[in-house]
């Protein structure tokens, strides 16, 4: 299998912050790879840099073997690269069948044809009872799969997730799951950020764990879960000798 | 194709105006509306479909009709020649001064703002420059041949500005049912998520401001035609930027009917109000003004949003 | 080259006239500031407050010094009233909504001026009105003068307000964050309100600075408040401190191109600054780049 894309030592400075110090990872194709970390960790801003919304301060960016890094997102789009927001950004005014079908305009310039693949869309994403109903409407549920429906309207190659599952309750989370999994088979590479574990646990095939700007691990679901370095990036220092002690 | 049979009923309707009544202040009154349509039409393309407010549509309605004007009076050129050239001009204001803010990142109230800054430049330069008369003004010579864009009689301009307003009825929705109105809408409702699904925001915007002022610099072009006189504080004055958006936003804001339904409306308003309170300068302004607040507090999606709801 | 002798007093009278601007400005950038929206009304309401004033001296005799005491409150209210009862139910929030909201505002009090009082210009005369004080090679009018002092004071007296009382230390607190400030209790509205009641009070003493020297017509507000947004764009949105130094820039500016270009086309160059300061600096000259 062939590597998708390639985020080499990117960093990325707000100000004083330096928000990814250096921060490394590949994505091979067909797979569906997790990036996870505390929050605050920077991984949303990696999202942004590798879909065009920021330029890194340092470091470069590959996706299919060729360099994109500073692209503007627009670009990356037609390449085939698609994302969702962390907090959905509907069109709001517009009802979910045109908002999908924005997205599917992209390969179809003609109004009927992308309207009618917003339906098999919307029907994939489980959305088709919503199709004519205004995307201002929607709850969060609602909006995740909207946000994953336009992503997915664009016939990306590479997906981008933020957190949507973040917000949905466990019937809702029963229901996505299978979906993203679905979308996995169609081919489509998925790298997502989450904090539902149970969730990167059943579906990636590979973790990255991001903690302060900077990649400290990545590797198999099961070795990341066990790793003493990822718990105490997330519960702080000495937490792991603490539950080894306890456990 | 229903949509398209509703625009050519319209038109058709408005078309036997002249055949019912042959009294010039009624024609007058009509030809001001469909101008003021025209023009509303012109800023409901960038405001209604792309959701940029701009308040300095003037810039385009004057640099049409002052093109028009000077090719005519100082260069002899053929009228309806001057009209293609006055609308390719404003078109050509709309993309500068477009491509210059947008490509700036400028919104809401930046870019009304910095077009309402570019129309007082142009005032400003119309009103001392040599070839615009200065404080004279542009006179077009009354010369009443069909080849000058010149009549005798209100019915054929009434029955241009007609045929003006249903192309750029047509076209509104011709652009409505494409991939690039769907992206212009897309933008307006969130420029982020119209990047991630692969639009190029800044040249949707900048097609539709060129759009936007070529349509609005039609209208200039015929009031040139139509009053034969300009100064710089009729092109260029604030009087019609605020019309241009008064009609749409009245109307209905983003619809293909609004700046039409909008600026029979509005112009009524103001002849009832001349009929009552005489000829007072400023009232019809002030009226104007009051529905406009109103429009936005009560209903804004304007006549045709209460329409639709009552359906 | 101009000699001293002309620049001099070229350079003073532009700061005298920039103080002016200043003033209007310093109620546009605070209502900026906190609403976070331009104010299309301001010149408007200044040109409401050029009447109001005249017309204090006209039937009552009041001098504009002394009307100022007196209109300074009643545009505060009538501030306070128009955003809380007419823009802000009106708007629903949205941005758009609030241009619209405040251009109708203008379209109906500029006209409801000229309905009242047509277009004639109105002056007053006043028996100091052309007083004259020598300052090295210029002289400078007495007027103009103390209106550079009352500026100053103004400004000096929202800053204490902003920093020490507790309505100064909410607009600011609404100002950075409107949420937060919401969540803590702050009435956001009644602050809005009170904030658009001071850009508007800070209009009232402007036009009495203005009237003994400076003439009333229903559109006399116009001149300033684009000057006014020139001003608030080069200083930076929100920022009293840039509105202040960028007025007395701009009285300066328009007071030399007036000398070297001529009027009108002196008009064109502050138009010209900005524009390009828009485009290129948005955040002004002394704000941080957006």
């Amino acid at each position: 299998m062939s590597e998708i894309l390639r985020v080499e030592n990117v960093s990325r400075r707000f100000g004083g912050l330096l928000a990814l110090d250096r921060a490394a990872l590949t994505v091979t194709e067909g797979q569906i790879v997790a990036l996870v970390g505390p929050n605050g960790a920077g991984k949303t801003t990696l999202f942004s840099i590798v879909t065009g919304f920021l330029k890194p301060t340092d470091g470069r960016v590959f996706y299919r073997g060729a360099e994109i890094t500073g692209m503007p997102p627009h670009l990356l789009a037609r390449r085939g690269i698609a994302r969702t927001f962390q907090i959905a950004q509907p069109f709001a005014g517009l009802t979910v069948r045109e908002n999908i079908a924005v997205g599917a305009h992209l390969s179809r310039p003609a109004r009927a044809d992308a309207l009618a693949a917003a339906e098999d869309v919307a029907q994939a994403v489980g959305l088709t009872p919503a199709l004519d109903r205004p995307a201002a409407s929607l709850t969060v549920a609602g909006r995740k799969r909207l946000e994953l429906a336009r992503a997915l309207a664009i016939e990306p190659q590479l997906l981008l997730l933020d957190e949507v599952l973040a917000g949905l309750n466990p019937s809702e989370l029963r229901d996505m799951v299978p979906v993203i999994r679905a979308i996995a088979q169609r081919g489509i590479t998925i790298l997502m950020i989450e904090h539902v574990m149970q969730a990167v646990m059943s579906l990636a095939e590979g973790v990255f764990v991001l903690a302060e700007g900077r990649i400290i691990a990545h590797g198999a679901p099961r070795e990341i879960a066990a790793d003493p370095r990822v718990i105490e990036a997330y519960l702080g220092h000495g937490a792991a000798e603490r539950m080894r002690q306890h456990g | 194709m229903k949509s398209y049979a509703s625009i050519a009923a319209v038109v058709a309707l408005l078309a036997c105006v002249p055949l019912l009544t042959a009294s010039n202040v009624a024609l007058n009154f009509m030809v001001v509306a469909l101008l003021i349509a025209l023009v509303g039409q012109g800023w409901n393309v960038l405001g209604g479909y792309g959701g940029q407010y701009s308040f300095g549509h003037a810039a385009f309605f004057g640099t049409g009709a002052y093109v028009t004007a000077i090719l005519q009076v100082h260069y002899g050129l053929n009228a309806w020649l001057g009209l293609v050239i006055g609308i390719a001009a404003g078109a050509l204001i709309g993309a500068i001064t477009g491509a210059l803010s947008f490509r700036s990142g400028l919104r809401g109230s930046y870019f009304a703002l910095v077009t309402l800054a570019f129309a007082e430049v142009l005032r400003i330069v119309a009103s001392v420059a040599p070839i615009t008369g200065a404080g004279v003004g542009t006179l077009i010579k009354l010369d009443l041949r069909w080849e000058t864009f010149q009549f005798q009689s209100r019915a054929p301009f009434y029955w241009i500005i007609l045929a003006f307003v249903a192309a750029s009825l047509v076209l509104v929705k011709l652009m409505e049912g494409s991939r690039f109105g769907a992206y212009l809408v897309a933008v307006r409702e969130n420029e982020d998520a119209a990047k991630a699904v692969g639009i190029d925001v800044l040249r949707v915007k900048l097609a539709a401001m060129t759009l936007s002022a070529a349509i609005t610099a039609a209208g200039g072009c015929f009031y040139a035609q139509y009053f034969l006189f300009l100064d710089a504080g009729i092109a260029y004055g604030p009087w019609i930027s605020v019309e241009a958006l008064l009609a749409p936003i009245i109307g209905g804001i983003g619809t293909v009917y609004g700046p039409l339904l909008g600026a029979l409306v509005v112009k009524t308003l103001g002849e009832v109000t001349k009929l009552a309170t005489g000829d007072a300068p400023g009232l019809d302004l002030v009226i104007y003004g009051c529905v406009l607040i109103l429009v936005v507090a009560f209903a804004p999606q304007g006549i045709a949003g209460l329409l639709r709801r009552r359906a | 080259m101009l000699s001293p002798i002309i620049l001099v007093p070229a350079v003073l009278n532009g700061l005298l006239t920039g103080a002016v601007y200043a003033l209007v400005a310093l109620g546009l950038t605070l209502i900026y500031g906190v609403l976070h929206i331009i104010n299309f009304a301001h010149g408007a309401l200044l040109t409401c407050a050029m009447f109001a004033a005249f017309f204090a001296h006209r039937l009552l005799g009041l001098d504009p010094y002394l009307a100022a005491l007196g209109l300074t409150p009643v545009f505060f209210c009538l501030g306070y009233g128009l955003q809380r009862f007419v823009i802000g139910p009106a708007a629903h929030g949205e941005d758009r909504n609030i241009l619209l909201v405040t251009l109708g505002l203008a379209v109906v009090i500029e006209n409801a001026l000229l309905y009242a009082f047509r277009a004639d210009t109105r002056t007053i005369n006043l028996p100091y009105g052309f007083d004259v004080v020598e300052v090295g090679p210029a002289f400078l009018s007495v007027p103009r003068v103390i209106g550079f002092g009352v500026v100053i004071a103004v400004a000096l007296a929202l800053w204490l307000i902003m920093r020490f009382t507790d309505t100064g230390k909410a607009i600011r607190a609404v100002a950075r964050e409107k949420l937060g400030a919401e969540l803590s209790g702050i009435d956001v509205a009644h602050i809005y309100a009170v904030t658009f009641g001071l850009g508007t009070a800070c209009l009232a003493i402007a036009a009495c600075l203005l009237l003994p020297t400076y003439y009333v017509n229903p559109h006399a507000g116009n001149a300033f408040v684009l000057i006014a947004f020139t001003i608030v764009v080069l200083g930076g949105m929100g920022s009293v401190a840039g509105a202040l130094l960028g007025g007395l820039i701009i009285g300066v500016v328009e007071s030399l191109s007036g000398l070297y270009l001529g009027e009108s086309l002196g008009q064109v160059g502050i138009f010209i600054i900005f524009i390009l300061v828009l485009l290129f600096r948005p955040s002004g000259l002394f704000g941080e780049r957006a």
